[in-house]
């Protein structure tokens, strides 16, 4: 007997009895013999949870985590802190346990979390609505291409280079499907070089992606790439970094017309890649065809505030091949996690954090380029990435990096080959000005 | 049910009304009974040229969504703008809402749409 | 403890309270406009609550006992496999060596990460009958857009650019149409016979030279085997086609029947209903893709490889679809789910065995006060149509919402569209015999006050947070955020 199957031998027999049956084997008389598997699968256990927790213990320990290594990784993926409620509030089993909020009286945990999820994302932004989540930061960017081209009957999207490669990859695998071509920007100096990016954009532009701030953590001006793109009647579409818009102007502000990014620094962990948070805020206008599910706001028959999906005819459960995305799940847990980060940090909060990331990056800057051995790649503002560049190969400072307990950048190489030996630093609030004294004294040495 | 005489009806539950060279389209009784409650209607743009059979729009209601055929060809002259924001019209007075006006450019094509009569004998069937 | 509270979030701020704490920044400070320019930053304050810890705890708690998960009941809701969602998954994932790992770090310092990926890939296939995995996919919609992807990257290798078509039932999920529909296909809808099965006949008139593959969930979405299982197998396969199988109802027959071995070339799981990880009120889910041996090649990169006693992330995929999601998918849900493996082992067979079980016993309590439209054994769920036809008025949303009351989350209700006034019912093996006799009693109750009282089901909801909601109030005045006067 499992634990997890409360039916005993005894009961199954007596229920089998009740329908009929002689033996379990009838209720699967259906399925042709030659079908059936004649043997036992072939997979390890069944253990006990002691023995469980013994085995999963031993192969997590095999992995360095960021309590092992001090990171200054980032790249896509932040090493934030996070609150010790927001685990505790979204471990209550009513919101974790629970399906897609389908019948809303007794959803409205789950609904009005995300009703405030989206107010808090579309403030954050500066849009005028967010819907209930994406996948990640990479699919939300895809689904917000994929708007753009239904949306303006075009089929060629402009992404500039200095948006995540991860991210580029996903926008491309999924516009192949659809025969969109992608023209991409090559960059200048860590910025999109704008000269190259007014002559690809033209009225066969559906839509114009850039990343504020970019890969290579530069605040980018993007009131030059706004007008050529509204001029040429495109969606302005922004990846965005939610925690850098603590202290930056909102992509609303921009006049974006589309905002997509990774969620995951708002109180989720590393999780070696996922589960993430895709958010998707655009603009009224362009409600009718946003991607996914979406709360709102009305009353039940007493005239009491209830929340409620909405916009569902959108979507595939009722529009079948026709409908705006076939995404169905969304992150609602991840979603959930967000809007607690959000309400702990508050008003206050979120630009604080934004704060410690821009000084401690700065400073952990100044510190790494100060004897000249590694040189700035760029020059231009960033937020709390930065690139560098020396005569060492970057993958060699890594290891000697983690020689000493520290997880280094992000190796620029690989994905730009103009970049080679450049190492793209993170330094987040989490680092302390003795890990980053210490970060500069190893990097001395190498 | 109601079926206004005067008009003409298409297959798909659209309702034809013509001015001179100008047609009028809505949905009928029919269509917004078994649509069930509107809540957005999507209209096309003045100046689209639409042939017959072209989607003009589409009819969402809270567990639906219908795309609309043009059952005429004609170019787009004007769009019921009221029904944007008061999408419920459409559920009340069916055929005081219409949707599009679109000027005709092949009157013919209004012989092979319905009378009222053959339209109500239609609706019987499909019921 | 539900106790009336109606409060949002913002309602509750107040000016200069906080539940945060941060240390103070122990680098030397420089004015933020000397680092970034100052036509680049905010100049506003952001427009987010205000509010204690204590405030944000009791607020989040409150809004908890406003929901209902499998903790807190029965919950038979078909096609979503809503069974328990054991405890020791949850730990297992928060350990510090699984959740707190960045993406991009070396491979040699995640090489317990890359064996869990490993040894869940290998159980997975062996489940299925497949050669190879693919963890990436998000969710279950999301896996069909990658075996969709897989299919047309096949033919396209062989120059076979006429297939544009995949074959959908008429009973089929609507992520199948709309996967198709995202992936580029135009779709040929096949009909159901009688006894909910693909009809050969018109099987056979759709197939050309034109279709790319036929998507299948077996059993069916009325929770019934395909008999025909060989004959459609081969029918597609015969016509160049290839086989998909969405694996939505694969908790009925884990260890019995492997897709793999029934003729399916391509499937995705849904890791968040089979393997028990829990839904979160709409995700992360998890949907990886299993390929037969010669659709490997397309499957998305990195594949996780064992080369000796190492693991490594392989991205030398030359036909590979390419990346369809950042990073390498929800590693947090494969921890949950490997540890659920574990826990069972070959003794998934008896999970299936007695999801079965229970849906078939179920269905033979229930058949009584109500339409059960196709009368034979069924897997892990079955769909009726409504209450008994003498019954007039009261309809499956009627029905569903007095539920509420009784404290049970309804069935998935008007799916599969083939059958009218649906009612989807998988109770899983999670289930004691109590519970689903309780369930029968409370259904029949149900079923007389029906007769006797239909006011009373009209109405219900009587006893929960909200009552019935008005949504077309909803989707015609939208309001999707806060705003301080509405």
């Amino acid at each position: 007997m499992h634990r997890y199957i409360p039916n005993t031998d005894a009961d199954a027999k007596k229920m089998l009895e009740a329908i009929g049956a002689n033996s379990i084997d009838d209720v699967f008389k259906d399925i042709p013999k030659e079908l059936i598997l004649d043997r036992e699968l072939n997979v390890d256990g069944p253990y006990s949870e002691m023995e469980i927790i013994n085995r999963m213990c031993k192969l997590s320990n095999k992995n360095k985590n960021t309590n092992d290594l001090t990171c200054f990784l980032g790249a896509g993926a932040y090493d934030h802190y996070i609150p010790s409620i927001v685990k505790h509030l979204a471990g209550r089993s009513e919101f974790y346990t629970a399906y897609t909020p389908y019948q809303p009286e007794i959803s409205q945990g789950t609904l009005q979390a995300i009703f405030e999820y989206q107010t808090m994302m579309s403030n954050l932004t500066g849009m005028d609505v967010t819907n209930a989540s994406m996948y990640d930061g990479a699919t939300a960017c895809a689904e917000a291409a994929m708007m753009a081209a239904d949306k303006k009957k075009r089929k060629s999207i402009v992404v500039s280079e200095t948006v995540n490669p991860e991210t580029r990859k996903v926008l491309k695998a999924y516009m192949k499907l659809h025969n969109i071509e992608i023209v991409e920007v090559p960059m200048e100096g860590g910025v999109t070089d704008l000269e190259k990016l007014k002559s690809a954009v033209s009225k066969e532009t559906a839509g114009v992606i850039v990343q504020y701030p970019n890969f290579f953590g530069i605040v980018e001006d993007m009131s030059e790439i706004e007008k050529v793109t509204h001029e040429n009647k495109a969606l302005f579409i922004n990846y965005v970094d939610p925690i850098a818009l603590g202290i930056l102007k909102s992509p609303g502000e921009l006049g974006a017309d589309i905002v997509v990014g990774e969620g995951q620094s708002l109180g989720s962990e590393l999780n070696y890649g996922g589960p993430y948070l895709g958010f998707f805020a655009t603009t009224s206008k362009l409600v009718r065809k946003i991607p996914g599910r979406v709360v709102g706001q009305s009353e039940d028959v007493d005239g009491k505030r209830a929340f409620v999906l909405t916009l569902q005819a959108r979507e595939q459960h009722i529009r079948r091949y026709k409908a705006t995305s076939n995404i169905c799940s969304n992150q609602g847990l991840v979603a959930l996690m967000a809007s607690i980060y959000l309400t702990t940090l508050g008003k206050k909060g979120i630009r604080e954090i934004a704060m410690q990331n821009v000084q401690k990056a700065h400073y952990a800057f100044k510190e790494l380029t100060k004897s000249g051995k590694f040189k700035p790649m760029f020059d231009k503002p960033f937020f709390n990435e930065f690139a560098l560049t020396s005569d060492i190969e970057s993958s060699k400072v890594n290891e000697e990096l983690l020689n000493h307990n520290i997880l280094g950048g992000y190796e620029l190489g690989k994905e730009y080959s103009q970049l080679e030996n450049g190492l793209l630093v993170c330094v987040t609030e989490k680092r302390t000005k003795e890990e980053i004294d210490k970060l500069a004294k190893v990097m001395e040495v190498i | 049910m109601k079926i206004v005489e005067g008009l003409l009806y298409s297959n798909d539950h659209d309702w034809v009304k013509v001015e001179g060279d100008k047609a009028y389209i809505g949905i009928t009784d029919f269509a917004q009974n078994s649509l069930g409650e509107i809540v957005y209607i999507e209209l096309p743009e003045v100046d689209d040229e639409l042939d017959k059979g072209d989607v003009f729009g589409v009819v969402e209601s809270v567990k639906a969504a219908s795309d609309s055929y043009t059952p005429v060809s004609g170019t787009v002259v004007e769009v019921n703008e009221d029904l944007e924001d008061s999408p419920e019209n459409a559920n009340e007075d069916p055929y005081g809402s219409w949707i599009l006006a679109v000027e005709l450019s092949d009157k013919s094509e209004l012989d092979e749409l319905m009378n009222h009569d053959e339209y109500k004998e239609f609706c019987e069937k499909e019921e | 403890m539900y106790t009336g509270y109606d409060k949002l979030i913002f309602e509750v701020s107040r000016e200069g309270r906080k539940a945060y704490s941060l240390p103070k920044c122990d680098v030397e400070e420089v004015e933020l406009d000397k680092l970034i320019p100052s036509e680049f930053l905010n100049d506003k304050d952001l427009d987010l609550p205000e509010v204690s810890e204590v405030d944000v705890v009791r607020h989040y708690t409150q809004l908890s006992t406003k929901n209902y998960g499998v903790d807190s009941g029965f919950y038979p809701l078909g096609s979503c496999t809503m069974k328990y969602n054991p405890k020791i998954n949850e730990d297992m994932a928060s350990l510090p060596g699984f959740s707190k790992i960045h993406p991009y770090q070396p491979t040699e310092t995640v090489q317990g990460a890359l064996e869990l990926m490993y040894e869940l890939e290998q159980s997975l296939a062996e489940i299925a009958g497949m050669e190879r995995m693919t963890l990436q996919p998000a969710a279950g919609a999301h896996g069909e857009l990658v075996g969709l992807m897989v299919i047309k990257a096949y033919h396209e290798k062989r120059g076979d650019t006429k297939r544009t078509k995949i074959i959908v039932p008429d009973s089929a999920h609507g992520t199948n149409p709309a996967s198709a529909a995202v992936a580029g296909f135009d779709i040929v809808e096949v009909k159901s016979n009688k006894s909910g099965a693909v009809d050969l006949e018109d099987l056979k008139s759709v197939l050309n030279d034109e279709i790319a593959g036929l998507m299948l969930t077996n059993p069916s979405t009325l929770g019934l085997f395909e008999t025909n299982m060989k004959q459609i197998a081969d029918l597609v396969h015969e016509a160049g086609g290839l086989l998909y199988y969405d694996g939505a109802n694969m908790n009925a027959i884990m260890g019995i029947v492997r897709p793999g071995d029934m003729g399916f070339d391509v499937l995705h799981y849904n890791i968040h209903k089979t393997f028990s990880t829990p839904h979160g009120g709409g995700g992360p889910g998890s949907g990886p893709v299993g390929v037969r041996k010669d659709l490997v090649e397309f499957l998305p990169t990195p594949l996780v490889e064992k080369e000796e006693d190492k693991y490594v992330l392989n991205y030398d995929m030359p036909n590979s679809i390419g990346k369809i999601k950042s990073f390498y998918g929800h590693f947090g849900m494969m921890v949950r789910a490997y540890t659920y493996i574990l826990s069972n082992g070959p003794g998934l067979k008896e999970a299936s065995q007695k999801a079965v079980l229970n849906a078939n016993y179920l269905m033979n309590k229930l058949k009584e006060k109500y339409y059960l439209p196709i009368d034979q054994v069924c897997k892990h769920e079955f769909v009726l149509g409504g209450l008994n036809k003498e019954i007039l008025g009261i309809s499956t949303l009627d029905v569903a919402k007095r539920m509420l009351d009784y404290r049970y989350h309804p069935p998935t209700v008007y799916f599969p569209l083939i059958v009218s006034e649906a009612m989807m019912i998988e109770p899983t093996e999670t289930e004691s015999v109590e519970t689903l006799d309780k369930f029968v009693e409370v259904m029949n109750k149900i079923a007389d006050e029906a007769k006797e009282n239909p006011e009373l089901l009209k109405n219900a909801p009587h006893d929960t947070p909200v009552r019935r909601i008005d949504e077309a109030k909803a989707a015609r005045n939208l309001v999707l955020k806060w705003e301080k006067n509405n």
